[in-house]
């Protein structure tokens, strides 16, 4: 940020997200953020999977009843999809950071892109997890 | 953000005109990197939690007694942390405008990652050493 020596100085302001028309990246930049403010509620949950375990096995059975129930099993979804679609922005930013990609074309695409991996990863995930046993 | 008030800053760092620059490289430098390992170790995490989520508590505490899992949980416990840390860090100074309400989040937000981080590794180390009881 600079400042000119003699002070004050009118700032330009940036345009309201209410006047932007929805577009692609904006999405993507928008949901990478939400993702991350979930994962950092999941991330503490996790703590409290460990924390749990080492708390013995009663204190654990409590904490998967409470993972295990619907609204449970719910933020777990949300969670499983936040984490791929993490992953997903983050290959995006590296590429990104070299330089590439910023074409309107290239960038749309790979936004969705990563939509489509997240989706498709996180629905591979609780199928499996179906099919294993793990949500009964 | 007001620039009619001089506020702490000195006379010689008006002067240069910099303001806070240089600072965010660090900020950065660790969030892509973070970033970059949290790419394997979350589908690692999730192959993990798949596994995890079909045993009971028996096989999840012989599941973290295994060194690899042991080592790669805490990987991931303190690398998603810092890099949501950060992500936290951005997202309170773009919303959060009264100095008090942003120094007091920030702070926070620096201590609940921290303790997060404490809490599972030794919660892991726990189990992975000395086992069930």
């Amino acid at each position: 940020m600079t400042e000119a020596s003699s002070g004050v100085r009118e700032r330009p302001l940036s345009p309201h997200l209410q006047v932007w028309r929805w577009h692609v990246t904006m999405l993507g930049s928008i949901l990478h953020r939400a993702c991350l403010m979930g994962l950092y509620a999941g991330a503490l949950m996790l703590v409290a999977w460990a924390l749990a375990l080492a708390s013995g096995q009663q204190v654990y059975g409590q904490f998967i009843a409470v993972m295990g129930s619907l609204p449970g099993k719910l933020v777990l979804l949300g969670l499983t999809f936040a984490l791929f679609f993490t992953v997903a922005s983050n290959v995006r930013h590296l590429m990104w950071d070299t330089g590439r990609g910023f074409t309107p074309k290239v960038a749309d695409t790979i936004v969705i892109a990563g939509i489509v991996f997240a989706i498709v990863a996180t629905a591979g995930v609780w199928i499996i997890a179906g099919q294993t046993g793990a949500l009964s | 953000m007001s620039l009619a008030k001089p506020g702490f800053r000195t006379p010689l760092s008006r002067a240069r005109g910099l303001g806070a620059a240089k600072h965010g490289v660090g900020h950065f430098i660790a969030d892509r990197v973070s970033g970059l390992a949290l790419i394997p170790l979350s589908i690692w995490a999730a192959y993990a939690g798949l596994k995890l989520a079909a045993g009971g508590y028996m096989a999840a505490v012989e599941w973290l007694a295994h060194p690899v899992n042991a080592v790669l949980l805490s990987l991931f416990i303190i690398a998603g942390l810092l890099h949501l840390r950060l992500a936290m860090q951005v997202v309170i100074e773009d919303y959060i405008q009264g100095f008090v309400a942003k120094s007091t989040l920030l702070i926070l937000n620096y201590l609940v990652c921290a303790l997060g981080a404490a809490l599972g590794v030794f919660a892991i180390l726990k189990v992975a050493l000395l086992g069930a009881f």
